[in-house]
């Protein structure tokens, strides 16, 4: 152990730098929104003790994406783990909070066991735990063990990013935290999860078949639609965003997956751009859905209620709030110019390019997947106007929404910042895609001083046949210039007055905020299009005065959620039919366990004795 | 300059082409129908009349309706009309204009939504559910189509080319696509108030006078882009462009192509009642699978 401490512990690689300033680029506006989110929330010493906290996570997250060695690092992930279950059960006061903790828990030291196997496996190839020496051990390792070994960190870290259907965890978990330990989790703790990946599978193990990336590929774009799909029928704000995290880091292992394939089918430059596709994805997904979650923990502040059917009307009470809400979810619904599209972009184009260069069947396979994505991004939309419209638009559906205001100027500060962010990622791509192109390149091992990234014209050479064009700036600059000219063509040969009157009501003599549409209403045909995924079912209860009249009529739907009825309930019930035949030697008499402590020690006297 | 041509070219003449198609709708129903031109009067008159806005509403409601203008316009000039390329393609390729359209229906829908109003709502929850279905399938096209030319550029596929099938299969499930993006019968109906049958209307339902003339001027050029990318896919230009005749007959044959195209989505809709909200995924999940057929064509060369 000694020996350990004495040697480099510490790799800042382009890898490790980009994740650092994925951690640290979260992490301040978060801080920063802590101060005064806390305040009011929970007593002085709980405080002390949730900034703490708040430290020690960033801290760990920090040393998991820059160590060097394979011990430290699983070292610094349990610190990770368990810092961030206890901040999942900060709210003690929730019973809820208490369960999402378990689940969080079990999740992930599950998913930390496939990670300890595979580092073992590891070890045993190259006697050392350091990242090269495992490096160039992976080399000469078997093709079998190899596969293995991948299938294992997929697991392990698929655990922790949230891959359907491992994802189970996320949307308890991440939604029972506090909004800025929320937007930490799922803006970087599920990257470090990334990170594991593109550190131990493509950089250090090497990927060699093509299935590996298929594999991805596959797992992603489930993730993608069954994210999307399940977030659209949540109306708690904070969960909604935890499936969407579910949706993007799909996306951003879309890029991952890519770049594996295109490395096995041997065409580094494009993996190299599917990679930076991801990597960049992956960091604009930091910062809007950080934003996101800053902004629920705002209105979940300002009204006391995360469920979406008891606000509305916000915008007006939380001009700001809304403001910036609003960009986050253009963002992640990938509009442009921001961050969210320039992204998505990256990804489709991957694909397409990708497409111009495989041949037969997996031109197919590439479209096909991104149509998904396309799909995704539409559903991501259709979500995001929900949200968005349903909690700030039109009228306040409750006293909740009604006795809203604005949130204290540090929350405000967290929230600008990461706003701020979205724009500058959203128009200034090419110098980040060239910054961008240093990491990919130096993970996967590839020399990209051929390629060039000028200002508007993506030329990867030498593997692309024509130029793509994407030019955010320029496309702001004609939004803006065709608004304005809109707008003055609106002011000069406009006539007529502007006249405030009431919303058409049909006729009748008043329409409140039960004339609105809700968020369930909205979701409806999805619920139906999706019906033979989400398996909705409704529960109705009469309440009658008598046999003829009825009094009251109460109707709720349902979806059944399908990964957790079918896939881990039966498991849990299997583990919890061995516990119970497990309990009949363990009765609580003393003399027993006396004897079984003489049995053990006589075996091992044994073996000790054949040794 | 020519992308200002463009524009004023896209905004002149897109309401005649919605004119046009009403006119034979209504003559082949056997009535004499409104004049070409209406579409101008009732800009017109939008223009000079009063506006109501919705005292539930916020800054979103004035805002969308430029930002529905800006967003179509900028995807106008990301098509080669002129010439063989696009006036402004250093800002984007086929892709892109996906994106863009997104863009003013988000700000369409939610505007619908501030309206506090259960028709808006409606409107904008069945917009977002018909667009989401577009998607995949016009991502598929737009696959297709790039790889049968070779590249997203939309240019690659403005000038002379060889009608194959991929392209004739793109430009059929394109067409199916621009009946859902236009919102007309089967999926949606222009002409419908009835609140059952609505979605798009329902969207825009309170928007009146000026505000409502922008989203409507957005519309129609909307239609006449999609229009003139199903023209590049199906009828290319074959023509040389030497002398002023050449010139000339090219005019000509890029406004045949476009009244071809108007012509057959007046029979589509004549022909054809609207559907059920339900069945759209069905029509659309059709437009996708051709969208399959055409890049499976493409990856054979034919």
């Amino acid at each position: 152990m000694l020996n350990l401490l004495t040697k480099n512990l510490f790799l800042f690689d382009p890898l490790s730098l980009f994740f650092l300033s994925v951690i640290f680029v979260v992490s301040l506006p978060s801080l920063i929104y802590s101060f005064s989110y806390l305040k009011g929330e929970y007593s002085a010493a709980k405080i002390t003790l949730a900034q703490i906290l708040l430290l020690a996570f960033v801290l760990s997250m920090a040393f998991v994406v820059s160590v060097n060695n394979c011990l430290i690092f699983l070292i610094f992930w349990e610190i990770m783990s368990l810092v961030s279950y206890l901040l999942v059960i900060f709210d003690t006061k929730h019973a809820r909070s208490v369960q999402a903790g378990l689940i969080y828990i079990v999740m992930t030291h599950t998913g930390t066991a496939f990670i300890i196997a595979a580092f073992m496996i590891l070890h045993n190839n190259a006697h050392s735990f350091d990242f090269f020496a495992i490096k160039s051990a992976c080399q000469t390792m078997p093709y079998q063990t190899k596969n293995i070994v991948f299938l294992l960190f997929l697991i392990g870290f698929g655990t922790k990013a949230g891959i359907v259907p491992l994802h189970i965890w996320l949307p308890y978990a991440h939604p029972q935290a506090p909004s800025h330990i929320s937007s930490i989790m799922s803006g970087v703790m599920i990257k470090t999860a990334i990170y594991g990946i593109i550190r131990f599978v493509i950089f250090i193990l090497g990927v060699n078949s093509s299935w590996w990336g298929i594999l991805v590929l596959i797992l992603a774009v489930i993730s993608c639609l069954v994210g999307v799909i399940y977030a659209l029928m949540e109306h708690d704000i904070k969960r909604l965003l935890a499936y969407h995290s579910v949706e993007n880091i799909g996306i951003i292992l879309l890029g991952v997956g890519l770049a594996m394939f295109f490395t096995s089918l041997g065409l580094p430059y494009l993996a190299v751009f599917s990679l930076i596709a991801g990597l960049y994805h992956l960091i604009n997904h930091a910062i809007f859905k950080g934003l996101l979650f800053l902004c629920a923990g705002s209105v979940y502040k300002a009204t006391g209620t995360r469920d979406i059917e008891k606000l509305g009307g916000l915008i007006k009470k939380m001009p700001q709030t809304a403001a910036y809400f609003l960009l986050g979810a253009m963002a992640i619904s990938a509009l442009p110019p921001l961050n969210g599209f320039v992204s998505e972009w990256l990804t489709l184009q991957a694909f397409f390019l990708g497409a111009f260069n495989v041949i037969g069947g997996n031109k197919l396979f590439l479209g096909i997947c991104a149509a998904m994505l396309a799909l995704t991004s539409g559903l991501a939309a259709a979500c995001f106007v929900k949200v968005f419209g349903v909690t700030f638009l039109a009228k306040p559906r409750s006293h909740y929404a009604e006795s809203a205001k604005e949130v204290a100027l540090p929350m405000r500060i967290g929230m600008l910042i990461l706003a701020v962010l979205i724009v500058i990622f959203g128009l200034a791509a090419v110098p980040i895609i060239r910054l961008l192109a240093k990491v990919s390149g130096s993970s996967l091992g590839i020399d990209i001083s051929s390629m060039s990234f000028s200002l508007n014209n993506l030329t990867v050479t030498p593997q692309i046949v024509k130029d793509i064009y994407l030019s955010t700036p320029s496309l702001a600059l004609w939004f803006a210039l065709l608004g304005i000219a809109g707008f003055a063509i609106y002011r000069i040969f406009g006539r007529g007055r502007r006249v405030v009157y009431k919303t058409w009501d049909c006729g009748y003599y008043k329409i409140d905020s039960r004339n609105e549409y809700t968020a369930t209403a909205f979701s409806k045909p999805f619920r139906i299009a999706f019906s033979f995924f989400l398996l909705p079912y409704r529960k109705t209860q009469k309440i009658r005065e008598s046999f003829y009249h009825i009094k009251s009529f109460s109707y709720e739907t349902y979806t059944t959620k399908v990964f957790k009825k079918y896939i881990y309930d039966p498991v849990l019930a299997i583990v919890f039919k061995i516990a119970k035949s497990m309990r009949r030697i363990q009765p609580g008499s003393i003399h027993l366990y006396l004897g079984y402590i003489f049995i053990t020690l006589l075996l091992l006297i044994i073996f000790m004795g054949q040794l | 300059m020519i992308i200002i041509l463009q524009i004023i070219l896209f905004i002149l003449t897109a309401p005649l082409l919605s004119g046009l198609i009403t006119k034979i709708k209504n003559n082949l129903r056997m009535r004499k129908g409104q004049s070409i031109i209406q579409p101008y009067y009732n800009l017109a008159k939008l223009f000079s009349k009063d506006e109501v806005i919705s005292e539930t509403s916020s800054w979103i409601f004035r805002v969308a309706p430029f930002v529905v203008l800006s967003s179509t316009l900028v995807a106008a000039i990301l098509i080669p009309v002129f010439i063989f390329a696009a006036p402004a393609y250093q800002i984007g390729d086929f892709l892109v204009l996906v994106f863009i359209f997104a863009l003013g229906r988000f700000f369409l829908a939610l505007s619908a939504l501030d309206t506090a109003s259960s028709f808006g709502g409606m409107g904008a929850s069945r917009e977002m559910f018909i667009s989401s279905l577009v998607e995949p399938a016009l991502c598929m096209v737009i696959f297709a189509i790039s790889l049968h030319f070779g590249s997203t550029d939309i240019s690659s596929f403005s000038g002379m080319h060889a009608i194959t099938v991929s392209s004739v299969v793109s430009a059929i499930a394109l067409f199916l696509i621009v009946i859902a993006e236009t919102s007309r019968i089967p999926i949606d109906n222009q002409e419908t108030h009835l609140e059952l049958t609505m979605v798009h209307e329902a969207m825009v339902l309170e928007y009146s006078g000026r505000s409502l003339a922008l989203i409507e001027v957005a519309s129609y050029v909307k239609q006449m882009i999609f229009f003139f990318l199903i023209a590049q896919l199906i009828f290319p230009i074959g023509l040389p462009l030497g002398n002023f005749t050449q010139m000339f007959l090219w005019i000509i044959w890029c406004i045949t192509r476009i009244v071809i195209i108007a012509i057959t989505v007046a029979l589509v809709e004549v022909s054809l009642a609207k559907m059920r909200l339900f069945r759209v995924a069905d029509f659309l999940g059709f437009a996708f699978v051709l969208g399959v057929i055409a890049t499976v064509c493409a990856i054979l060369g034919v």
